[in-house]
């Protein structure tokens, strides 16, 4: 839907960036700060020109620096939200709502009453935006974009200035948009939670480039991009569904890739989908199924071993040479990788304790990742 | 309230009030093309908008004399194409006032529109706003107060515009002769100090309320700009 191969010069970096982002979903952008995230969210949108390259949106040519087309950004048909909110201060919520929807030219697209519900702002519409909260303001930022009636959503980190438990509430409105108004969302991000929750394609940027993407899950479990993504500590996240919740131990049984495991209560009904995010110094590597008191032995089978910094070496397992989503990868010694002979095409056992796994991002995930 | 004291009262009020209606879009103009706009020659620009202000007012006053007078290109044109005299006239005593608030009035507009968030403007570019809707929705709204600091600052120095009136216009009763032009008449006279008094007390009013339906409209601005609670 979105194709783009631009070169962005600013003073401090320089942006080369390729990209193909598909019709729909959730594209997650992530990155070190400073890896020029912002930038090319700001090119995409038209508020910053790129020194050369194109950008098209649905097969209509939005900047070619050859043919010297730049679609101003008030017909490139986005909707922008921006760390900020930049809600109008001299105008109401009702007034920044509709601010846009006024001058779409689309006839069809988000409701009014429809967004306001589903944002839940009704009691809002009257009031100036300085007297709204963090959270609420985003809302109302989130609102006015989708009323403008956009082709596409682009979002520049809408939750890093919020406190936790605004990002909380929030992000559980920004998991039900995209698939409610079926708008492709690109997301920019830093925060692994936000990713894993929305994110069905992930793009990783580091130093002005995009350096690999790809479906969210094999993206995020890829531990050779880790370094570059920062911030995130190393694991794997892997797919699974809920099989049924063991009440009384506070736990619930999850089958990913053919097996079984159990993790801390998940608040998900049985069936759902689920995605579990495991640190790498969590996995344990043994030959064979060893009774011990880590609740979880998934078999699976060596595919790479990569030596890291220090005494250590990050290997990866497949627990279902078909399925995405089934990568595992466990931090372990390079002495234990002699001691075990692990090299590609090896079986063996990762087993982990069931508090290894983290259960809140996990927990949240409600979009079905069936790949 | 005397004849005199009433029609100088009023000229300098509507004097003054025409000044800053034909002041302000220029005003307007020069502070958008000196905060935003980016062409060769802007230095010189800023430098002849603010001549008024560090040039003494009968230069001023000579220079428009020159330009707009009977014998002057502009005002023989003017004059012989347009029928339209500046000399001696109600016309030209506004012109002069309105030279010299320009510098007052650009300098409170520009400040206005550089503290304008161009993160907004932008925001506003994305949701499908041209370029001048923005200017109309965004900018000239959030840059409200300063227009009106601007417009207020351009009144004060109209009613007080002296030496660049009395040197283009002379010291016409009923057309050119604003307050101050009236006290320093008043003070020509032999006797003539009651008269005087008279007239300042009237300056001193005007200004008083002036400044304060000035401060009552920039809080009513401020307030619908959420700027204080």
């Amino acid at each position: 839907m979105i194709d783009l191969d631009v070169q962005i010069e600013r003073p401090q970096l320089s942006v080369q960036a390729q990209l193909t982002l598909p019709a729909h979903g959730v594209t997650a952008v992530i990155g070190r700060s400073g890896a020029g995230k912002s930038t090319l969210l700001h090119a995409v949108a038209g508020l910053l020109k790129p020194s050369r390259g194109r950008i098209t949106l649905a097969g209509r040519t939005l900047f070619d620096a050859d043919q010297r087309i730049d679609v101003p950004p008030h017909r490139r048909g986005f909707g922008v939200v921006f760390q900020e909110g930049r809600l109008f201060p001299h105008l109401s919520v009702r007034g920044n709502l509709l601010y846009g929807a006024r001058l779409s030219g689309h006839t069809s697209g988000p409701d009014f009453d429809d967004v306001v519900q589903l944002l839940g702002i009704e009691a809002l519409l009257a009031r100036r935006p300085h007297t709204l909260s963090g959270g609420e303001r985003q809302r109302v930022a989130i609102g006015r974009a989708l009323l403008c009636r956009p082709r596409a959503l682009l979002m520049d980190e809408p939750l890093a200035s919020l406190d936790p438990a605004r990002r909380h509430e929030l992000l559980g409105y920004l998991a039900e948009l995209p698939r409610h108004f079926q708008l492709p969302l690109l997301y920019v991000t830093h925060q692994i939670d936000e990713v894993l929750r929305l994110a069905d394609q992930v793009v990783v940027m580091s130093e002005g480039r995009t350096v690999a993407a790809g479906p969210a899950l094999s993206v995020l479990s890829d531990l050779s991009l880790q370094p570059l993504v920062g911030r995130f500590e190393a694991g794997s996240v892997l797919a699974g569904r809920v099989v049924e919740h063991l009440s009384d131990w506070q736990l619930t049984q999850v089958e990913v890739a053919g097996q079984r495991l159990t993790v801390p209560q998940l608040d998900a009904p049985n069936g759902a989908s689920v995605r579990l995010r495991i640190r790498a110094r969590d996995v344990a590597l043994q030959r064979e199924v060893l009774p011990t008191s880590a609740m979880n032995q998934l078999a699976g089978t060596v595919t790479r071993v990569l030596d890291r910094d220090g005494p250590y070496s990050a290997v990866e397992l497949a627990l279902d040479a078909q399925a995405a989503g089934a990568t595992l990868w466990a931090l372990v010694t390079r002495r234990s990788v002699h001691t075990l002979g692990l090299a590609p095409g090896q079986p063996v056992v990762a087993s982990f304790k069931a508090v290894a796994v983290e259960g809140r991002a996990a927990a949240q995930f409600t979009s079905a990742e069936e790949a | 309230m005397s004849d005199i004291e009433r029609e100088a009262l009023l000229l300098s009020l509507q004097v003054a009030s025409a000044a800053v209606l034909l002041a302000l879009p220029a005003a307007l103009a020069l502070a958008w093309a000196l905060a935003r706009a980016r062409f060769a020659g802007k230095a010189l620009l800023e430098v002849i908008v603010n001549l008024p202000l560090v040039l003494p007012p009968v230069v001023i006053g000579y220079a428009l004399l020159v330009t707009f007078g009977r014998q002057g290109p502009l005002g023989r044109w003017l004059h012989d194409s347009l029928g339209i005299q500046f000399v001696f006239t109600f016309r030209g005593a506004v012109l002069a006032a309105a030279v010299m608030a320009l510098p007052l009035m650009v300098r409170a507009i520009r400040q206005a529109l550089e503290a304008v968030d161009a993160g907004l403007e932008a925001a506003a570019r994305t949701l499908g706003a041209s370029r001048a809707r923005v200017f109309a929705s965004i900018t000239l709204p959030l840059m409200a107060p300063g227009l009106l600091s601007g417009a207020v600052l351009g009144f004060a120095a109209s009613l007080g515009e002296f030496g660049a009136t009395i040197t283009f216009v002379s010291n016409v009763p009923g057309q050119t002769q604003t307050l101050p032009l009236a006290i320093y008449s008043a003070l020509q006279q032999p006797g003539g100090d009651t008269a005087a008094a008279r007239l300042v007390l009237w300056s001193m009013l005007l200004a008083l309320a002036a400044l304060g339906l000035a401060q009552w409209c920039h809080r009513h601005v401020q307030r619908w700009l959420g700027q204080i609670a």
